[in-house]
Order: C-alpha cells, then sequence, then structure tokens
C-alpha cells in the first residue's frame, strides 16, 4: 500500500510539473466545447439558390417570393441564363438551381400541367436532398394555393383524408447542441485518457526510467495502478469542467441524475484508460504509441454514433460498435442528458464497460514485463 | 549534397525499421476510406419503431404492413400502452412511435378524417424529421392509393437533377476530406514529432555540433514522410476510384501536383511546430489540436462552413485544409481545371512560404 502511495505521489508530480501538458489538459476541452458545438451543426440551412426565369411573369415572381420568404433559403441571384447560374454552383456560390420554364404561367392555367426544373449541387449530398425537399414541398404549397384560385373547395371531405400530426419528445425545440455537446464530451474523456496514459508508460521506456523501476520490488499492478489513478483523476476533472462549461455556456443541465453520469464515467474511464495501458504495452516509442492509439481512437469514434447513428450502418460496422467502449458512453450520455434515464435504464450499458475495464486491464497487466 | 544523402538515408532506415509505424501509416487510409466509404451514411434504415394500434382494423392492419415492408423501419412488436412508450423511448429501444386512435377505420371512410399520431425521439434532430418524413411519406402513400390515381387540375410538377453526384453518394464528398487528413497526419504530426524526438533523446545535441547545416539535417527528415504522403495519395487515389467508385473527372496531373503542393504545406508546418516545441507530448498535443481537430472541423468537409458563425467562418480561411479541400473537390469531383482553383493555390502557396520563413526564423542551432 505504501508503494503505491509513494508512486502515486511521483505521479502527480510529473503530471502537475509540466506545465504544457497541464495546460493542454485544461484548454482542450474548453476550447473544444466552445468552438465544436458551433461548427458541428448539421442542421441543413442557408441553402443558397439561384432563379434562373424564363418566364417573369406574376406567377413565377409569386413562386420566387414564396421561396425567398423563408430563411432557408437565401437568393444569391436572380438571373435568365442558365450557364450563368451553373458558374455559381461551379464556384460554391449556390448549391440550387431552380428553372422557371418559359410560359411557366400559360401551361399552368391552359393546359393544366407545368414542370419546373431543379438542379442541385450533390456533392453533398444530405444537404441536397433536404433542400430539395423543402423546396418541393414550398412549390406544392404555391402549387395548391394556384389551385385555389381556379377551384372552389368544398366545406366537407370529399376523399378520405389521413392527418398525420408530429410530436417531437425529450427535445421539442429540436436543439442540435442538447444533441451534440454530451457526445463531445465524451470525445474528450475518451482522447485525453487514452492519450496521456498510453504516452506516459512509452516515456519511461523511451527516457530509460523504466529500469529503474523494473529493479525495484514495487509489483506489477501496484505499477499499472500506479499509473492508472492519476489519469483517472484528470478525466473526472476534465468531465466536470467539461458539464460547467456546457451548463454556463449552452444551458444544459441533466435531466437525469449528475450522479449516474458520474458513477458510469468512473467505470469507462476504467475502461479507457486500459487500453491506453494495453496500448502502451505494446509500443516502444512515444510516436509509436501516439500513432497506434491514434488509430485506435479514429476507429472508436467515427464508429461511436457522434456524427452518423449506429442503426444506418451497415451489419459489419453495428456488430463491432458492441465492441467499442466510445459508443456506450456516448448513447449513455444522450439517454441520460436529454431523457432522464436512470441508473436502471443503463444497467447493461454499465456491465458491459465495467466488462471492458476488467479485461483491458488485465491484458495491460499481463502483458506489461518488467524485463526488456 | 552527399551529406544530405546520407542523412535522407538515415531517415528512411528509421522509418523502415519500425515495422509498426510503418503498417500503421499504410493501413489509415485503407481504413479511413473503408469506415467513411461504407460505415458513414446519414441515410436512414431499419430504425426500430413502435406502433400502438388502439383500432386494430383493416385499415389500420393494412398500413401497419406498409411501414412494415419499408426498409426504413423495424417494427418492434411488444409495445401494447401508453405507458410503455416512455420507457422504450428512454432505453433507447424505439426512435418513433405511431399512434393510431381508437376507431380510426370509421372515422376514415364515415367522415372521410382520420388522424394518426407520429411520436418522434428527438434527441437527435435531424433523424427525428427524416423519421417522421419517411413515416409520413407512407401514410400519404396508403391515403393517395385509397383515392385511386387521378389527375388534379393545374399541377406544377418538379423535375430533379442531381449534378456532379447523380447517386447521390457520400464518398464524394469526403474523399478529399480524408486525404487532408492522411496528409496532416503523415506529414505534419510524424515529422514534427520525428524532430523533437532527436531534442528529447539529445542526439540532436550531436547533430547540432556537427559540420552539417542545421537546416539540411531537418530538411532530410522530412523527404521519407514526402515520399510516404505520395504513396498514401495514390493508394487513396486508386481506392476511390476503383473501390468507391468516385471518378477522377478533371486533370490528373493537376490534381497529383496539388495534393504534392499541400503535403509540402504541411511538412512546412510540421517543421514549424517542432522548433516550438521540445516534448513529443507538446508536439502531439499541439499538431492534435492545432491540426487535427481543425481539419475535421473547419475544412468544411464534416461539416458545412456556411452555417457556423461567423468568426468561425473567418478563422476557417487560415486552416489549410479547408483550401485543399476546396481544390480537390472541384478538381476531382467536378472536374474543374486550373483557372478555376489558381487563387485558392496561391493562398497554399503563400501559406507554405509563411510557414516555411515563420519555422526557419524559430530554429535554434543551440539547445539551452
Amino acid at each position: 500500500m505504501r508503494a503505491l502511495r509513494i508512486l502515486l505521489e511521483k505521479e502527480f508530480r510529473q503530471v502537475f510539473r509540466n506545465p504544457a501538458i497541464l495546460r493542454m489538459i485544461f484548454m482542450m476541452p474548453a476550447v473544444q466545447l466552445l468552438i465544436m458545438p458551433l461548427a458541428a451543426d448539421y442542421e441543413v440551412k442557408n441553402v443558397k439558390l439561384c432563379v434562373v426565369d424564363f418566364d417573369h411573369s406574376s406567377y413565377s415572381r409569386k413562386l420566387v417570393n414564396k421561396i425567398t420568404a423563408t430563411d432557408y433559403f437565401q437568393l444569391i441571384d436572380y438571373t435568365d441564363s442558365y450557364s450563368k447560374a451553373l458558374v455559381y454552383v461551379e464556384h460554391d456560390e449556390a448549391d440550387l438551381i431552380l428553372q422557371i420554364p418559359s410560359s411557366f404561367e400559360k401551361q399552368v392555367v391552359k393546359e393544366d400541367k407545368a414542370t419546373l426544373f431543379l438542379a442541385l449541387n450533390a456533392i453533398n449530398g444530405v444537404k441536397a436532398n433536404l433542400g430539395g425537399a423543402y423546396l418541393r414541398s414550398i412549390i406544392g404549397d404555391f402549387n395548391r394555393e394556384v389551385r385555389l384560385e381556379w377551384v372552389q373547395v368544398p366545406r366537407v371531405n370529399t376523399q378520405p383524408t389521413i392527418q398525420v400530426s408530429s410530436i417531437n419528445w425529450f427535445n421539442p425545440l429540436m436543439n442540435y447542441q442538447i444533441f451534440m455537446v454530451p457526445g463531445i464530451l465524451v470525445i474528450l474523456v475518451t482522447m485525453v485518457g487514452a492519450f496521456l496514459s498510453a504516452l506516459n508508460i512509452v516515456k519511461e521506456k523511451e527516457v530509460g526510467t523504466i529500469e529503474q523501476i523494473n529493479v525495484t520490488p514495487i509489483r506489477k499492478h501496484q505499477f499499472i495502478l500506479g499509473k492508472l489513478i492519476p489519469f483517472w483523476v484528470l478525466g473526472l476533472i476534465i468531465l466536470t469542467i467539461g458539464m460547467i462549461i456546457s451548463w454556463a455556456v449552452y444551458g444544459i443541465v441533466p435531466s437525469g441524475s449528475i450522479l449516474t453520469i458520474y458513477v458510469f464515467a468512473a467505470v469507462y474511464q476504467l475502461a479507457v484508460l486500459g487500453m491506453g495501458l494495453l496500448v502502451s504495452t505494446f509500443a516502444n516509442t512515444q510516436q509509436q504509441a501516439m500513432l497506434l492509439s491514434f488509430f485506435l481512437m479514429m476507429i472508436f469514434i467515427l464508429l461511436g454514433g457522434l456524427y452518423t447513428s449506429i442503426e444506418s450502418m451497415p451489419m459489419w460496422a453495428q456488430a463491432f460498435t458492441k465492441f467499442n467502449p466510445v459508443s456506450y458512453f456516448i448513447e449513455v450520455m444522450r439517454m441520460v442528458v436529454l431523457k432522464g434515464s436512470t441508473l436502471y435504464d443503463i444497467r447493461s450499458h454499465l456491465f458491459i464497460v465495467f466488462l471492458f475495464a476488467i479485461v483491458l486491464n488485465g491484458f495491460a497487466v499481463w502483458n506489461y514485463r518488467k524485463r526488456n | 549534397m552527399r551529406q544530405f544523402l546520407f542523412f535522407v538515408k538515415k531517415e528512411f532506415f528509421h522509418l523502415w525499421r519500425d515495422k509498426r509505424t510503418m503498417l500503421i501509416l499504410f493501413g489509415m487510409p485503407l481504413m479511413q476510406i473503408l469506415i467513411f466509404g461504407f460505415a458513414l451514411t446519414n441515410e436512414v434504415k431499419n430504425t426500430r419503431i413502435a406502433i400502438l394500434d388502439n383500432s386494430k382494423d383493416e385499415t389500420t392492419a393494412e398500413i401497419i404492413q406498409q411501414l412494415e415492408a419499408s426498409r426504413y423501419f423495424d417494427v418492434v412488436k411488444n409495445i401494447h400502452s401508453n405507458e410503455a412508450l416512455e420507457p422504450a423511448f428512454k432505453e433507447g429501444k424505439i426512435k418513433l412511435a405511431v399512434v393510431f386512435p381508437s376507431r380510426f377505420q370509421y372515422s376514415l371512410s364515415h367522415g372521410n378524417d382520420a388522424s394518426v399520431q407520429l411520436i418522434a425521439d428527438a434527441t437527435d434532430p435531424n433523424v427525428a424529421n427524416t423519421l417522421t418524413n419517411y413515416a409520413t411519406a407512407i401514410i400519404m402513400d396508403y391515403q393517395a392509393n385509397l383515392k385511386g390515381h387521378q389527375d388534379f387540375p393545374y399541377t406544377i410538377n418538379t423535375e430533379m437533377r442531381m449534378l456532379y453526384n447523380p447517386q447521390l453518394k457520400g464518398s464524394y464528398n469526403f474523399v478529399p476530406g480524408v486525404m487532408a487528413m492522411v496528409l496532416m497526419l503523415v506529414c505534419a504530426m510524424m515529422t514534427s514529432i520525428s524532430i523533437v524526438r532527436e531534442k528529447e533523446m539529445g542526439t540532436m545535441e550531436v547533430i547540432l555540433v556537427s559540420p552539417i547545416v542545421p537546416i539540411r539535417v531537418v530538411i532530410a527528415k522530412m523527404v521519407p514522410y514526402f515520399l510516404l504522403s505520395s504513396v498514401n495519395i495514390g493508394s487513396i487515389l486508386l481506392l476511390s476510384v476503383f473501390v468507391l467508385d468516385v471518378p477522377i473527372q478533371g486533370n490528373l496531373a493537376l490534381l497529383v501536383g496539388e495534393c504534392l503542393l499541400f503535403s509540402i504545406t504541411v511538412l512546412a508546418l510540421g517543421l514549424l511546430i517542432s522548433s516550438v516545441s521540445d516534448s513529443q507530448q507538446v508536439a502531439m498535443l499541439i499538431s492534435l489540436m492545432g491540426l487535427f481537430l481543425p481539419t475535421i472541423m473547419l475544412s468544411g468537409f464534416m461539416f458545412p462552413i456556411e452555417n457556423m458563425p461567423v468568426p468561425l467562418q473567418v478563422i476557417s480561411n487560415i486552416v489549410p485544409s479547408k483550401w485543399f479541400y476546396y481544390i480537390v473537390k472541384n478538381v476531382m469531383i467536378k472536374g474543374l481545371g486550373f483557372e478555376h482553383v489558381w487563387k485558392e493555390t496561391l493562398v497554399l502557396v503563400a501559406m507554405t512560404f509563411f510557414f516555411m520563413v515563420a519555422s526557419l526564423k524559430k530554429f535554434k542551432t543551440r539547445l539551452e
């Protein structure tokens, strides 16, 4: 026990004596939480539209007014040349081209049928899809208005109609930040924990001080624990800073219990640190350790469900997320923060992450050799 | 010159003998292309939904069948009451619930008017929107079939054309981004760490007192990483053409030229990082914070720049990968020529020049 205490004292001193590392540890959550949620805005808005109007009728103008009245679309230019509009798209100044054919109004009124032409910059498929769909629904509205001008609508429905109404639970204002911030917090805790713990042992290897530790009577598990506990504490401190920032800046207060988050985070940290330690027992230089943990982190984070939902992944990727601790924590964070889930609701997540912690740390202790 | 070549050779040995690092450096682009190409989609499919049928008649049965048949939804069977909905949402078992009121068929056939309620889990607003849209569309389809096909007067149709990416593949968007990320990693992070390593180990001292011009030593360090990154550029391009079916629309020579230019820009950046940091951990954290995160967040490949607040849009201009991403997107996907990207190329050249000068100024020939 005494050996462990002395080891801990050494580790804490090492961390607190390195101002650069310390600064990074506290700067990273602040910067990431302040910038990332602002940048990570998937909401499709400000779609830039260029209208090519060959008709110049009252209908075409009415349609354009109706479109620009929403804050969804931003009219870049109103022109009568398609090639000019295409240049805007080439330079990324426009996302959508709406082409109104000549005699559009005449066709609607006389022939009962007219066709509008819509060209989308589809490199970003999501934006093209959503923007196009939204524009079509506006055109549909416009169509209904036109029809109303000419046709009397009967009082009672003559056709069977089904009204669909929708409610959004848990996030009625559809706030994207409430969704992103808890996830980003997870990434932060994970990155700091995994990288620092991986680099730490390897640094001792590279500088040669590990020899000194190896010749002392310190046991393997004491050494690993001595490395683990300081970063475990650091991770929880970072989580706390992150939660304070997300409360102060974004006004996010978990609807569940904060204790639930900490209980899960405490167990989760063990798993992440175990992964870092495991990496460090494999690597000989800091460069290797960094690259290896970077490689793993990238896969875990990208497949963790922060940016894209796990359900839409193919089967092999979904099977992989079962072995990805990051995805469990992201899910738990969202469940607790947004839905107010309790410890009982997340029991299976907690159990699985606990298993990860045992396996990873056990493997790390087993793989750590006191000889070269 | 001969001295210089010897140093290049030394660095090659360094890199070549570290098989694990080599494996990861070559495996990285492969892995990223696989993940981005096949695993990350915003497409919604097989989402678990619950159906609460308070009416249990033929019409609702038919609609439920339509919902079940769609590839977007998987119906979870064991939820039969309002009370069961909330726990199911909380445990993350379902994302959407479709609620039919009692006497659905009766009101539809007698009053010509019936209502369905959709309850969406809006924790992810975009997914909630998409799910609601899909479910609504399926119900509307059913309704349209009830009415039978008939032409409405005064119909305005819309014809859509998808420019550059007719199949709406996500890969068109991310291949340029993956390229920027991999080059960042190989050129900036790896180089800066390998230079700082010599400082940390003390071998830099030996080099600095030798008759070789110190800056040549540093440049010799960059050569292997530059070659490595060219190999990676090649493999990414091959993978994207043959595995992801993303064709190279523009001039291949122009594209490769721009990639090599960007490699040099990031190499210079790596040099700058190495001259301001004195431990490998610091170099790594600076590259992570200063290069990697901005590349992911502000280059426009993960998140649309025009959605960001204005200060961030301004900051994004100093991120080299933003310009590189723009160039590659235009040349590779849109097939535009040099006349459309010369301004951005010039920005990259200017940045390279600036990083070079700054790092040479900062480069110390003495260690404290």
